[in-house]
């Protein structure tokens, strides 16, 4: 355990490398006045003005001169002051929003995580629930119906799930809003009163004890939640019904059915803990896969996370603050896919020993 | 403990067909034609390739204008509903909408979007479009990861370290946010059009496939065959072209065929969020995402969802049923079993 752990942490710098210079290759793309937005919050239109911003930030310079001053930063030499530097979280600044990217990360990775927590349970739990009952049930009634929802919910595009829900929820019957919070609740949020401890509206509402403004958060994450559990159920369904009726056949339960157990103890005691290998798998993709902002989703019901700034920015075109978040987003996946793999490592020996 | 499974069967004498087609497609073959879902599948795709090559029957372009250019009837913002009738430079009326209608207007049957964008004419060029994109991308896809994919493992080492390392870097990103990024990026290099999303999919995209037919080579690799090629003195390029490629492709085609559906539902995706093709163009994604100027007023403005979004989700829903036929019957572990 102790050497797979080992060798899977050696991969990270790799990997952190590897994915700093493909978004700088990308930033390539971009004229070195454009790029001057890493270093300054307005780029300057006066020409002269601009040269010198280029000239003091090596944008001109070759590429692993600049790769290196976009890792570190540049220290101004008069004023003392250091600018720039991903390693120092400065990502550059945004030009549609005119503030720093990592003000942007900063403000919308709560929503989105507030978002992922509540999505969890619903998504996994729904999702392993109608696999192992379609799998019990196999070729049944049920089965089939499982299977048919199944490949429905896969082809189901996001955005017209979403755009239904808000059809039917939203437009007709006027029950969940889309957007994060209503007027009147966001002012009682920024009013003095009420404590910001995570920035995580309902459950910051939950620990000042109000409910109302719980209730009216939590009214807005319902259909973002339903579009999530559903079109994720559809994935997770499909592999823990296969990888349930791949156990059912082994041998062993056959033994365990033979000894006189009952079929639920069967079920839940022999097979499903085997079944369950491949679904961690998938599980953990989907959560980190939650975490990372859910691009289409946010957008469609309004929701200010990272997903929904990142689409915002790249319709603008503003390609400093896409890679900045892209950039977010890659690290923390490259960290959730440690923490799976280790934990998937821990369950399965088999892994650790490849 | 042998289970009935297990028994095996004899197998049937070959037919002259499945002679003819080699065993493992004519069981393909079979498996498809005899399976209710792949077979609807099938019929809807059908449809669909109907609809596409009969595009400019069903909705006449203008004259001299781009066919996938959507036209439009004038520029108001508020969407008209179904059935309305055309007012401004009707597009040509087609021949069977006459006789049936009597009448010698063209209505917008399906009503239009936003800035008055036919959604009739979107959605039926937008079969097209689906088709362009989906094939497009699912080859171009197939290509670079089975190139990349063979050359790292035929050559192994430190080509394979290189190439897997670059791989993992790839897959670190979220796909659709890397997408989305890089036809950000792209889009003011190379125009607005289908290009740019179609890249940003392929570059993000190829890794899966890589990692699969590296996987395959690398269990054909090591047959006598190949080392007798090499004894004889093939070069490297013959040994993997003739020798090792035309046996570990098969699964990694199947599966690239699989994710057609999938493909043109991640660009329908980039089209919605803004960065597909120039406005106008033929393409459900964008049709739809008129919509979302109306989010309020859905239940009045519905059809601006539910005509391209029924196109999208049959077009990959049929692929989809297709693929799900395939995976079963391709299985090996489901193989003989009823």
């Amino acid at each position: 355990m102790f050497n797979y752990i080992m060798r899977r942490l050696l991969m990270i710098p790799l990997l952190l490398f590897g994915v700093t210079v493909l978004i700088f290759l990308m930033l390539q793309f971009l004229g070195p006045t454009q790029r001057s937005a890493l270093y300054v919050r307005d780029i300057p239109r006066n020409e002269r003005v601009l040269q010198g911003v280029i000239r003091k930030y090596g944008l001109d310079k070759p590429f692993y001169v600049q790769y290196w001053r976009w890792l570190v930063g540049v220290t101004d030499e008069k004023t003392g002051k250091h600018e720039g530097g991903i390693l120092f979280g400065q990502f550059g600044y945004s030009r549609t929003a005119s503030e720093p990217v990592i003000d942007i990360i900063k403000r919308r990775f709560p929503a989105t995580f507030e978002l992922a927590l509540w999505s969890v349970l619903p998504v996994i739990l729904g999702g392993v629930i109608l696999g192992v009952v379609a799998a019990v049930n196999h070729n049944k009634f049920i089965d089939q119906v499982a299977r048919v929802f199944s490949i429905l919910g896969w082809s189901f595009p996001t955005f017209v799930f979403g755009l239904l829900m808000l059809m039917i929820f939203y437009a007709e019957l006027r029950w969940f809003p889309p957007g994060r919070i209503s007027n009147w609740a966001d002012a009682v949020v920024r009013s003095p009163q009420f404590h910001n401890y995570t920035t995580m509206i309902t459950f910051d509402a939950l620990l000042n004890g109000r409910l109302d403004i719980f209730w009216d958060a939590f009214k807005h994450l319902i259909l973002p939640i339903t579009t999530l559990s559903y079109l994720n159920w559809a994935l997770l369904l499909r592999v823990t019904r296969s990888s349930m009726l791949e156990v059912l056949r082994q041998d062993y339960i056959t033994t365990a059915r033979a000894k006189g157990l009952s079929e639920r103890r069967v079920i839940f005691r022999h097979a499903l803990p085997n079944a369950l290998m491949p679904v961690v798998t998938i599980g953990g993709m989907m959560v980190v896969g939650l975490l990372n902002g859910v691009v289409i989703t946010e957008t469609v019901f309004n929701y200010p996370g990272m997903g929904k700034a990142a689409a915002d920015a790249a319709l603008n075109l503003d390609v400093v603050t896409v890679l900045g978040l892209t950039l977010f987003s890659g690290t923390l996946l490259i960290f959730a896919n440690l923490v799976v793999d280790i934990m998937y490592a821990y369950i399965d020996p088999r892994v650790r020993l490849e | 403990m042998a289970s009935q499974d297990t028994i095996e069967r004899k197998p049937d004498a070959p037919g002259r067909l499945e002679r003819l087609l080699g065993p493992d497609f004519y069981r393909m073959l079979k498996g498809l034609l005899t399976n209710p879902l792949s077979l609807s599948g099938m019929a809807l795709l059908g449809l669909f390739l109907i609809v596409a090559l009969a595009a400019p029957v069903l909705a006449p372009p203008r004259p001299n204008a781009s066919p996938y250019h959507i036209p439009r009837d004038g520029f108001s913002p508020n969407p008209k509903q179904p059935g309305t009738e055309w007012r401004v430079r009707q597009p040509p009326l087609p021949f069977w909408w006459k006789p049936i209608t009597h009448k010698d207007h063209w209505v917008h049957l399906m009503g239009t979007a936003s800035g008055q964008w036919d959604i009739y004419y979107g959605v039926i060029w937008g079969t097209r479009t689906a088709f362009k994109v989906g094939l497009i991308i699912t080859l171009s896809v197939a290509t670079l990861g089975i190139f990349l994919g063979s050359v790292s493992a035929y050559y192994g080492g430190a080509v394979d370290m290189v190439i897997m390392r670059v791989t993992d870097v790839f897959m670190s990103f979220p796909f659709l946010l890397a997408a989305l990024t890089l036809s950000a990026i792209l889009a003011p290099v190379m125009g607005k059009s289908l290009v740019p999303p179609s890249i940003a999919l392929i570059m993000f995209g190829w890794m899966g496939y890589a990692r699969l037919i590296r996987s395959d080579i690398l269990s054909v690799k090591e047959r006598e065959y190949v080392l007798a090629a090499k004894v004889l003195g093939a070069t490297d390029r013959r040994i993997l072209l003739k020798h090792i490629l035309p046996n570990a492709i098969y699964p990694t085609m199947v599966v690239a065929s699989m994710d057609m559906g999938s493909y043109v539902l991640s660009f329908a995706a980039l089209s919605f969020l803004g960065v597909g093709a120039e406005v106008g163009y033929a393409d459900w994604g964008q049709l739809i995402s008129f919509a979302r100027d109306w989010i309020t007023n859905l239940g009045q403005y519905w059809f601006i969802v539910i005509y391209p979004g029924m196109a999208l989700v049959l077009f990959v829903l049929a692929w989809n049923l297709v693929g799900d036929a395939l995976r079963d019957i391709l299985d090996p572990r489901l193989r003989g079993r009823k």
